[in-house]
């Protein structure tokens, strides 16, 4: 009896904790949508139009984009803020859809034509793409950096590392714990070019764990485990899961964000709007401003440029 | 793939298996009891285990991740992102199905045997021993059921193994894992390959069964 109690009050807090959050999650959007659609739509359009071209338009009465993104851009609340302004901004003709996944995924999205838009954070991988022809009109959005995180009392000592090679040495050196998230991310793939530089180079051993999770979860991990770890700063910053930040300022740990679209869209109009507008003034200006206000600094630095 | 599959597969069986082992000891005295001793509740009991018998596992795993983590009431155990979790999560999982499948087996071979073998002079306790002989079929099936949904779970082993390469990544969970990178082929053979030893062990499984029923036409 005394068990069934213990899970029936840990039902209840997991159900009052998920209902807080989603209140607080749809209340902007549902505000925003019924009063700018309803208006800026109907009556504009119904008039002077053929029945014909009529029924075209309720069939086809928004166009939907699905943009393939990295986690990082979701889990910070950025897109709850910047997909709306552009739905607004586009009158609301556009649908867009977001499909956040590892940025191996997203660019396979894109390869396979399943995506319209790319935004994901893997130079390198951002280039092959772009190399292949499978990509078009490629922009910088915006960077922030990777940070090294741990346990407060940071028992490899990395805290007076001179550089991000030194700290992961240290790590390793040490054996403590660290994860990786082994799921050929951008993140993975940044943390394992900066093995590379150390003397390690293929990290192993029970200290090095690659846990094929996306980084919320990698991040939970490493809290509960008590493990070092390397985040992009958006995903620190939104959920620190009692970790401190024990390196960061490397140029190796820089972290930028590239948008483009996808060749074989069926939507290259709508598709160019899209980006357009995040790479944009308004867009940029969105970007720069989020997270000021909660976190004293800017998740993501606004930093637009044409490829 | 850049996994081994053998630990994988191998760490799959351990954990389902074991699973199955702890549900089967917890859940057929269970089902036992509620199938054939009449108490107060006992209707809401079967209507609450025929619930947990379709409980969702990622909510198991949910509820199991808040015990262990590491400010939870058990979090000092350190069990969290290790096997054991997943059997426990999974355990979770089998007893129940194995507990009313007995349940239900039991409580209708009671009506037909009861009055039989107390009339043969048997005792209270081997009438119940005599039910539950005469139960191995429904007994059998709630077993390879719950074996079955325990290898092919995926939520709650995500949730509470974490998926560490080398240490709690198990079929499923690589699976998700090839997913998620856009290895779909990857996903696809491993997910073959998880139909398949889902298939031998349960052929094994049935092995057993039957030779369970022919030692009890011979004995």
């Amino acid at each position: 009896m005394k068990k069934w109690g213990l899970i029936l009050s840990l039902l209840l807090v997991i159900g009052l904790t998920a209902c807080g959050k989603s209140g607080q999650q749809a209340q902007p959007s549902a505000q925003l949508s019924p009063a700018h659609q309803t208006p800026a739509q109907t009556p504009a359009q119904t008039p002077d139009q053929t029945p014909g071209s009529a029924k075209e338009n309720t069939s086809v009465s928004a166009e939907d984009i699905v943009l393939a993104t990295t986690t990082s851009t979701q889990d910070s609340g950025l897109l709850d803020v910047l997909i709306p302004a552009l739905e607004t901004s586009l009158d609301h003709k556009v649908k867009i859809k977001v499909v956040a996944v590892g940025t191996g995924q997203a660019i396979q999205l894109g390869q396979d034509g399943n995506a319209d838009v790319l935004l994901v954070h893997a130079r390198k991988s951002e280039d092959e793409f772009m190399n292949k022809g499978y990509g078009t009109y490629a922009w910088d959005v915006m960077y922030n950096q990777f940070l090294l995180v741990g346990p407060k009392d940071d028992p490899a000592k990395v805290k007076s590392a001179f550089s991000a090679a030194d700290a992961f040495e240290r790590i390793a050196k040490a054996k403590a714990v660290f994860l990786s998230r082994g799921d050929n991310s951008g993140t993975h793939k940044k943390e394992l070019s900066i093995w590379e530089m150390t003397n390690v180079k293929k990290p192993s051993g029970d200290w090095y764990k690659s846990v094929g999770q996306a980084m919320g979860a990698t991040l939970q991990m490493a809290g509960q485990l008590n493990a070092y770890t390397l985040v992009d700063e958006a995903t620190y910053l939104t959920h620190k899961e009692g970790l401190e930040m024990v390196y960061s300022g490397d140029k190796a740990m820089f972290n930028p964000y590239g948008i483009m679209i996808v060749k074989s869209t069926k939507k290259p109009g709508t598709a160019k709007q899209v980006v357009d507008f995040i790479v944009g003034s308004e867009g940029q200006k969105i970007i720069g401003d989020f997270g000021k206000d909660k976190y004293g600094k800017s998740i993501f630095v606004p930093n637009a440029k044409q490829r | 793939m850049n996994d081994n599959l053998l630990p994988i597969i191998l760490l799959s069986l351990q954990v389902s298996a074991l699973a199955t082992l702890c549900g089967t000891i917890l859940g057929i005295p269970l089902g036992t009891v509620i199938g054939l001793f009449t108490f107060p509740g006992r209707n809401l009991t079967m209507a609450f285990l025929y619930t947990l018998m379709g409980f969702p596992t990622v909510l198991i795993g949910v509820i199991v991740y808040l015990l262990l983590s590491r400010y939870g009431p058990l979090g000092n155990l350190e069990l969290l992102f290790t096997p054991y979790a997943m059997v426990i999560a999974q355990t979770l999982l089998t007893t129940p199905v194995i507990a009313g499948l007995t349940m239900s087996a039991v409580y209708m071979k009671e009506k037909s045997l009861a009055e039989t073998a107390q009339s043969l002079g048997a005792t209270r306790m081997q009438t119940v021993a005599v039910i539950i002989k005469e139960s191995k079929r429904g007994i059998w099936t709630g077993i390879a059921t719950a074996f079955g949904r325990a290898i092919s779970e995926v939520g709650a082993v995500m949730l509470v193994g974490g998926n560490i390469q080398g240490s709690t990544r198990v079929m499923t969970t690589a699976i998700i894992l090839e997913t998620r990178q856009g290895n779909m082929t990857n996903a696809l053979v491993l997910g073959l390959v998880l139909l398949l030893v889902t298939f031998v062990s349960q052929v094994f499984l049935m092995i057993g069964m039957i030779a369970t029923f022919q030692k009890n036409k011979t004995g």
